[in-house]
């Protein structure tokens, strides 16, 4: 499982990270999207991998902090998702505005040629 | 902490709050309301920070603890929020209010009218500054930042055209990608250590040893990027005079203070956490802030003689300023703290009044060109003032304009360049003898990073005056625009805080040197955070 996310949060940066660099406002849009999936998933890693662990402890049982998931980074995460969802839409509306105003989708409002 | 006199530490986040949801109840139309409101906000922010001061001096210098620390909802730390005010962040958030008092009387000119919701935009970019300087952990330092970033892409964008929206688009991403930098930061730090508390932190990461302190220290340094590049240090920096330059003036002048955010960071986090007992560098990163210092102030000197518009010497200002600042924290491990602060506060406020006062310099050739750029976004946008209303605005018509604009423009100079007698001197000579005074001998790197200040305020003083007579002494045929009071007061203001700061340098500099001394003493600030008292008087009666 460990080897799964790893790969699967490596994936994510090195194809954001590509993307951020490409010259369209649309693949600039993409990978920051792309790249805060990975960190988010990476938070949530951090948290250590737990299969079958609640994060809600149930007070009326005797409490073993073992048999329980660190609830913080998916409180964490939570937070980090609606950020990165509220910076997503407002780059989208500046994506378009910027087409609009500009009349092509490269990130310096010009085409090089 | 006892009675109603607690809960002030919490009022700098929760006034702007409360006071921009309102903002957005109103009309567009009611733009009288919104300005009165957001003006009396303004001003008891301001007033709350003056008396957190008040009460940092008197607490500190009466012999005890000046950190007092708010425990959100009442769940003591580490576990719940906390909100810590100490003797920097007090200064930290006069500082800010000063600055967004002074441009937000300046933006009800006219600059509060160029586009939607304006008021509110300013009230949450305070809200997510004091919220920045206030909190004790990392997490929340992270959505304060949120905050004030998403406030300042509004207040970037406010005005709109073409070339706010393109720039707006290139900040908006090396922010948020920034942002994600800063969380990978914090996920590794809560990753090996299981606290974001900075207080706890500070205790917890003495222990770490072997390939979890790699770990850790590579938290940390993804999280220093991230705080650099919100100072704008080089090679990370250069978004920053092209994007200060775009924003309107009222915004500028308040974004001086944002790069000085990811200073205050490093100095917060840094100076707290990396020490030399247990075996940590005691100077963890240091090297790469002076290095990084000098390579900033290279490029800022550079930049300010090439810069041909006065709204890039001023972003060019900032680098300098924030070169200053970096190569200082890191040639001394926080020594010369005292000079630094002094610097820290006369810069930010320099450049403040700075950017005000060019837009009004520089009125002169780009009158005509002003309202073209407004263009209505929004269905409800308002745009443009109706003609009733400019005949109603209070103006003086002083046919000696430009001899005070000329004065402000002279005394911005002398204050950016650190020439004698204003309060830049006085700092950078805080700085340059603290530094100089550091060792027996001086390093080659720490003789260039004094050597570059100087020069860079050369550097700085060649490119005001080459602008100024320019704009200043150049006859026009057009009549001076006239200055309207609302205008002219915050500059004014801003000018007499920093003459103030001049006049009284003996306590100020007192202030700053004991302000330096509480960074040093991690102890005390652990102490204070982890060892504050629910204020009720029944423990253990938290909701479950």
């Amino acid at each position: 499982m460990e080897l799964v996310l790893a790969l699967g949060i490596g994936v994510f940066t090195a194809s954001g990270v590509w993307l951020i660099l490409r010259p369209r406002t649309f693949q600039l849009v993409l990978g920051l999207c792309l790249m805060s999936y990975a960190v988010n998933l990476f938070i949530y890693a951090m948290g250590r991998l737990r299969v079958d662990a609640p994060p809600l402890v149930n007070s009326e049982k005797v409490v073993d902090a073992a048999q329980y998931a660190d609830p913080l980074p998916q409180a964490l995460v939570l937070t980090a998702i609606v950020i990165s969802f509220a910076m997503t839409a407002l780059l989208l509306v500046l994506l378009i505005a910027a087409r609009g105003l500009t009349g092509t989708d490269h990130v310096d409002g010009e085409d090089e040629e | 902490m006892s009675g109603s006199a607690g809960h002030l530490v919490v009022l700098p986040i929760l006034l702007p709050l409360i006071a921009s949801a309102i903002m957005l109840l109103l009309d567009e139309r009611q733009r009288k309301a919104k300005n009165a409101i957001s003006l009396a906000t303004h001003i008891a922010m301001f007033g709350v920070a003056v008396m957190l001061l008040a009460q940092t001096v008197q607490l500190g210098f009466s012999g005890n603890s000046a950190t007092r620390v708010y425990l959100i909802g009442d769940w003591a730390a580490p576990y719940g929020i906390v909100l810590v005010a100490d003797w920097l962040s007090s200064l930290m958030l006069l500082l800010a209010s000063v600055l967004g008092l002074a441009s937000f009387i300046y933006a009800t000119a006219r600059w509060d009218r160029a586009g939607p919701r304006f008021q509110a935009l300013h009230l949450l970019q305070m809200m997510g500054l004091n919220g920045a300087f206030l909190t004790g952990d990392l997490f929340n330092l992270f959505v304060f930042f949120e905050i004030l970033l998403a406030a300042s892409y509004g207040l970037m964008l406010h005005g709109s055209g073409t070339k706010r929206v393109t720039i707006g688009l290139h900040y908006v991403s090396i922010n948020v990608a920034t942002s994600l930098l800063f969380l990978i930061g914090v996920g590794l730090i809560y990753g090996i250590s299981g606290t974001l508390n900075m207080a706890d932190l500070a205790t917890i990461i003495l222990g770490t040893r072997g390939t979890e302190l790699t770990l850790l220290q590579s938290g940390f340094a993804v999280l220093g990027v991230a705080f650099l590049i919100k100072a704008g240090m080089w090679p990370v920096g250069f978004w920053l005079p092209r994007t200060y330059a775009t924003a309107v003036p009222p915004a500028a002048a308040l974004f001086s203070i944002l790069s000085k955010v990811g200073i205050y960071a490093l100095m917060r986090v840094y100076l707290l956490l990396f020490t030399d007992e247990g075996g940590w560098p005691a100077n963890f990163g240091g090297e790469w802030l002076l290095y990084g210092g000098i390579a900033t102030l290279i490029y800022g000197t550079l930049g300010v003689l090439a810069a041909r518009t006065l709204s890039r010497v001023a972003g060019y200002c900032v680098m300098i300023s924030s070169g200053t600042l970096l190569g200082t924290i890191g040639a001394s491990d926080g020594a010369v703290l005292g000079g630094a602060l002094f610097y820290l506060v006369s810069s930010t406020l320099g450049i403040g009044a700075f950017y005000l006062l060019l837009e009004l310099v520089e009125r002169r050739e780009t009158e005509a060109s002003v309202r073209t750029i407004v263009e209505p976004v929004f269905e409800d946008e308002y745009t443009g003032a109706r003609p009733a209303e400019i005949a109603d605005e209070v103006r003086i018509v002083i046919p000696a304009t430009i001899a005070i604009l000329g004065g402000g423009f002279m005394f911005c100079a002398l204050l950016l360049s650190g020439l004698p007698p204003l309060s830049g001197f006085i700092a950078k000579f805080a700085i340059i003898h603290g530094l100089l005074n550091l060792h027996e001998t001086i390093s080659p790197a720490v003789g260039l990073l004094v050597a570059l200040m100087v020069i860079s305020g050369m550097a700085t003083l060649v490119a005001t005056t080459r602008a100024g007579i320019d704009l200043l002494w150049t006859p026009s045929d057009r009549p001076p625009p006239p200055l309207r009071l609302t205008e002219a007061v915050p500059i004014g203001f801003l000018l007499l805080v920093c003459l103030g700061l001049m006049v009284f340098a003996g306590p100020t500099m007192r202030y700053m040197e004991r302000t330096g001394i509480s960074l040093q003493d991690r102890q005390g600030y652990v102490n204070a955070v982890l060892g504050a008292d629910s204020s009720t008087a029944e423990p253990g009666a938290a909701p479950q």
